[in-house]
């Protein structure tokens, strides 16, 4: 593992020198660490690039660790993990991404993950994104969520990007069974002539399913970000979905929530609110003594907290 | 401690909403301002504050003119202002918002008393998000707790009463009969309420944007009680009863 990682692995999924438990370390397309523990297995696929993860019906409290890392130009990493989770676990799994470039051309990560939870699983699911180094080639992260949730599993996903990734497109879908519940917390700024793309495709087939999905973002400098949600009841469930974005400079801004209900049960929402940060906040903060500066990085960290 | 010297404020469209105010306040002392709604109570507490710039006059603060100064520079030399109509936040706490009033980070047993003081138990409220999750009398609570939090010299509120049900509002008053037993810094509360009137050292009446008197409790609350006695039961009645 070559330094660089060491330090992406710091920023994207609190790495202090090694991990705990189960963990598969990615780095430029190759393996470059992996332990399995007593209740979580390890193992690399045969037909294309990435892993099988799975966690034993029952397993409580661990956390399995799935980094993977960019450290140089001129490479497109896309790697296919997918996740079984069995009946009753509580697992917790991080998956940063860090993709660092000193050079001229361009460095991609896409992971592709798929989660299938079984009956009572429980998973929260942390991705942390970050693009780091001095080169032009663009940075790029273009992640893949797919999750499949058996009856009264509950997935909770916690997803950041705070920072360098000069082009990101999320995909994530779910399809939920009876009483399954989907928590999705997303935030995203972006700055210079960056771009962020995220998609939400959630199914709520079974009754009393439920799904809640924040999204908050700063789009700061000339950046631009398109954040799209469908959410489709077909039983008796709800839905929520909600988008604040925060403007800055020149950043824009594209919401395109759409909700779907075919069952007169279904009680979906949507709430949407896009603009820069009201003066008030700001003077409040002043009286406090805080400059209009500090107002405005207070403001930005609470929102993005 | 405060001295407002012939001060003036013109609104964008021309209209003079202070005309020529000049008072002084007296350090440690609880001071009302009150008045008829749109005599310009509000933007005299913002002038203060430097949330708003006089069109002409001079401010005066521990006898530094501060009437250059901005609302950041002025809240550092110990200047507090509870908003009438409090801003929500998305992501800070009530916790977030009182460590940066107070500058540094609370305890437990600090954030209990600040919000107690304002009828708020601290266990139930302080890592709620001040967002649309809380109700208009708790927000302006929390919103009165960071002014206490900051211990200024000088703390201004708009309108504490504001919003707030009969029993915090009790627990208020007492809040602010405490902090001037302790001389704990000079108030200046904006309010209509004789609760908060009969609690004053001093009373400032504004109407039309000019004083129009001011002077000890009991000399101007008498005055007052008079006048309300007298709105409520005008010449004509008296006239027909006879």
């Amino acid at each position: 593992m070559n330094k660089i990682t060491e330090e992406l692995l710091r920023m994207v999924s609190d790495f202090q020198g090694a991990f705990s438990g189960a963990f598969n370390i990615r780095e430029d397309g190759q393996c470059a660490g992996r332990q399995n523990s007593a209740n979580i297995t390890i193992t690399s696929k045969t037909d294309k690039p990435g892993i099988d993860i799975v966690v034993k019906p029952g397993t409580k409290g661990e956390t399995v660790y799935i980094p993977a890392c960019v450290t140089h130009g001129d490479l497109d990493d896309l790697v296919f993990n997918d996740f079984y989770i069995g009946e009753g676990a509580d697992v917790v799994v991080v998956a940063g991404c860090g993709v660092h470039s000193d050079d001229d051309s361009e460095a991609r990560h896409n992971g592709v993950h798929q989660f299938f939870l079984e009956k009572g699983a429980h998973v929260v699911y942390k991705e942390k994104h970050i693009a780091t180094g001095s080169g032009k080639g663009a940075k790029k992260i273009d992640p893949v969520t797919a999750i499949t949730l058996a009856e009264d599993a509950v997935m909770e996903m916690d997803t950041v990007q705070l920072r360098g990734v000069d082009h990101s497109d999320r995909k994530t879908t779910a399809t939920l069974a009876d009483r399954a519940r989907l928590v999705v917390r997303e935030r995203i700024m972006t700055n210079g002539e960056e771009q962020a793309i995220t998609d939400f495709d959630v199914l709520l087939k079974g009754e009393d399913s439920a799904c809640d999905l924040v999204s908050r973002s700063v789009a700061k400098g000339h950046s631009y970000q398109e954040f799209r949600s469908w959410i489709r009841g077909e039983n008796r469930c709800t839905g929520h979905s909600e988008c604040d974005a925060i403007l800055a400079d020149e950043g824009r801004v594209n919401a395109s929530p759409a909700l779907e209900a075919s069952n007169i049960d279904a009680a979906l929402i949507h709430e949407a609110a896009i603009g820069k940060i009201a003066g008030e906040q700001i003077l409040k903060l002043c009286t406090l003594g805080l400059t209009k500066e500090e107002a405005e990085e207070q403001i930005i960290s609470g929102f993005l907290k | 401690m405060l001295r407002l010297e012939h001060l003036v404020w013109d609104a964008p469209d021309g209209e003079g909403i202070i005309k020529d105010i000049d008072f002084t306040l007296k350090e440690g002392k609880l001071v009302v301002v009150t008045g008829p709604n749109g005599g310009g109570k509000t933007t005299l507490a913002k002038l203060i504050a430097g949330l708003v710039t006089p069109s002409s006059g001079r401010i005066f603060f521990e006898g530094e003119d501060i009437t250059s100064l901005d609302i950041t520079q002025r809240a550092r030399k110990g200047i507090a202002y509870a908003f009438q109509q409090p801003v929500r936040f998305k992501g800070l706490s009530v916790r977030d918002l009182l460590e940066l009033a107070a500058g540094k980070k609370l305890g437990e047993e600090e954030l209990c008393g600040l919000l107690g003081k304002v009828g708020l138990c601290a266990g139930e409220y302080v890592d709620r998000e001040l967002n649309a999750g809380l109700s208009g009398g708790e927000i302006k609570r929390i919103e009165i707790a960071s002014v206490l939090a900051r211990n200024a010299k000088l703390s201004i509120f708009d309108e504490p009463e504001a919003g707030i049900d009969l029993w915090s509002f009790a627990r208020l008053v007492e809040t602010f009969q405490e902090l001037r037993s302790q001389c704990a810094g000079t108030l200046l509360i904006i309010s209509h309420q004789e609760r908060i009137l009969t609690i004053a050292d001093e009373i400032v009446v504004i109407a039309d944007g000019r004083v129009r008197t001011a002077g000890p409790r009991r000399e101007v609350l008498p005055m007052l009680l008079a006048d309300e006695k007298q709105a409520r039961c005008p010449l004509g009645r008296e006239e027909a009863r006879v």
